[in-house]
């Protein structure tokens, strides 16, 4: 089994959501980023999926949190992401959860999954079987 | 209590320094709001003339009556609903953010009257005002809403505020949505859009403060403002299915609207920190409809549900940021 790795603001929106999925019971690590750069930096030692809230959308940048790109900035960290599943409000339009296609992109790794806010009870259970299988099938592929 | 009639203001003013932060979620949500500033004068609504004249005339009767709505709704929250938070801020910041989401409300009310004087005639923009001002459900939404403004309660206000912004307007979005997904009215579409995100913006941050508000409450205190918070949704939805029958039984869009009120509901709930109400099977929403929304909200995102022979690579997306090293 892999880790699961996330970022969550002092909203704590994805923080609920991670805890909703009671990882602990299928054997999954969670790590939680840091929320300020002085609260210290996060290094990870096993393979993991990131999940990331998306900053809300229009005409800046900034999708990604600074504190996630922290993280993805440090080569280490970076080798290990497996995939990422991203949190938004479709009310953001195009931007719409697009934290999760700008790391799929620059990391080359599956965008798994996208929900809304503190996601419903259906993407609770989609996200939690769904991280069950994705470790098993990425247990099977040969180092 | 304070006097009836009487002004409510607060009685000592600190200057405010952005240096000195109590909560970093006011200057990020300011900084958002700030970079998602815009005036309707940059859409080109002039553009959507020979759209709106292909429309019948039960169409646009039913689009006016819909903006009228919404301007009733923006009209609320920029004069009434976000000012009457700004007493109950905790920091000054956060009266600065109510500030700014009290104008843009202003900006959203001004947007509805230039879509009407673009595409419609001085008599039927006043008739559709008539029409908005003797219609029971609509009026007793904003009856509803103006009630807890006025109340002493600032907890209850965050509720009816979030309730507001993150589920009454979506009756009325519901429309040009609609229309955007059949390729008219496309420029009123995209103007509304940008109301729907700024909305999002403000629905989170109140919804936010509530949540915050709540913490400092007895756990007897907090059960007691979840159950207000699901009987004013609820007494707001049953206002919310009849409003939508007389606006949308002319043209059988009823049942589709109710769907997107319940996802939205459900929205407005998180917002507040609360689960989701409305089950699946009730707030599935036309795809046309959540596409013209976000035309990234379809199915592309769930890998999980695959046979996971396959899996998305998101597509690259330019950034501004600076801050990536790779």
């Amino acid at each position: 089994m892999g880790d699961l790795v996330y970022f969550s603001s002092v909203s704590d929106n994805t923080h609920r959501f991670v805890q909703r999925l009671h990882l602990g019971d299928l054997g999954i690590g969670v790590h939680r980023i840091p929320l300020r750069p002085a609260d210290g930096f996060l290094t990870v030692e096993e393979p993991y999926v990131l999940v990331v809230p998306t900053y809300g959308g229009g005409n800046e940048g900034g999708a990604v949190p600074r504190q996630v790109v922290k993280f993805l900035n440090d080569p280490h960290n970076r080798s290990l992401i497996r995939g990422v599943i991203a949190a938004g409000n479709t009310n953001f339009g195009e931007a719409y959860c697009i934290a999760g296609d700008i790391i799929s992109a620059k990391c080359a790794v599956p965008y798994l999954y996208a929900f809304e806010l503190l996601g419903t009870a259906e993407d609770v259970t989609r996200v939690r079987d769904g991280l069950g299988r994705f470790w098993q099938r990425q247990s099977r592929i040969p180092a | 209590m304070t006097p009836t009639g009487k002004l409510k203001l607060i009685d000592r003013v600190s200057a405010i320094n952005w240096n000195r932060l109590q909560d970093d979620k006011d200057l990020e949500v300011w900084d958002r709001l700030v970079g998602n500033f815009w005036l309707p004068e940059k859409v080109p609504v002039s553009n959507d003339i020979p759209s709106w004249n292909t429309l019948t005339p039960e169409e646009k009767t039913l689009t006016m009556r819909v903006f009228t709505g919404l301007t009733l709704l923006d009209t609320i929250q920029g004069t009434v609903g976000a000012v009457s938070l700004i007493p109950d801020a905790i920091t000054p910041h956060e009266e600065a953010v109510y500030t700014n989401i009290a104008f843009m409300e202003s900006v959203h009310a001004k947007s509805y009257s230039s879509i009407f004087s673009t595409l419609c005639s001085t008599q039927d923009i006043d008739e559709a005002f008539r029409w908005s001002e003797e219609n029971e459900n609509l009026q007793r939404k904003a009856e509803i809403v103006m009630k807890y403004y006025k109340g002493d309660s600032p907890l209850q206000r965050k509720v009816a505020s979030t309730l507001l912004e993150s589920f009454l307007f979506y009756s009325g979005f519901y429309l040009p949505m609609y229309w955007s997904s059949r390729a008219k009215l496309t420029n009123t579409a995209d103007l509304i859009r940008l109301i729907i995100r700024d909305e999002a913006v403000h629905g989170y941050y109140i919804g936010y403060k509530f949540q915050k508000g709540l913490e400092k409450l007895t756990p007897e205190e907090r059960d007691d403002l979840k159950a207000y918070t699901f009987e004013l949704l609820f007494e707001l939805y049953d206002n919310e299915v009849q409003y939508t029958a007389d606006l949308y039984d002319s043209v059988g869009l009823t049942e589709d609207v109710k769907k997107f009120l319940r996802y939205n509901a459900n929205k407005a709930l998180m917002n507040l920190g609360y689960e989701a109400l409305f089950p699946k099977d009730e707030t599935d929403v036309n795809p046309a409809i959540l596409s013209a929304l976000s035309p990234n909200a379809d199915e592309n995102h769930d890998f999980f549900s695959g046979s996971g022979s396959s899996y998305v690579i998101g597509k690259a997306v330019s950034t501004q940021d600076d801050d990536w090293d790779f």
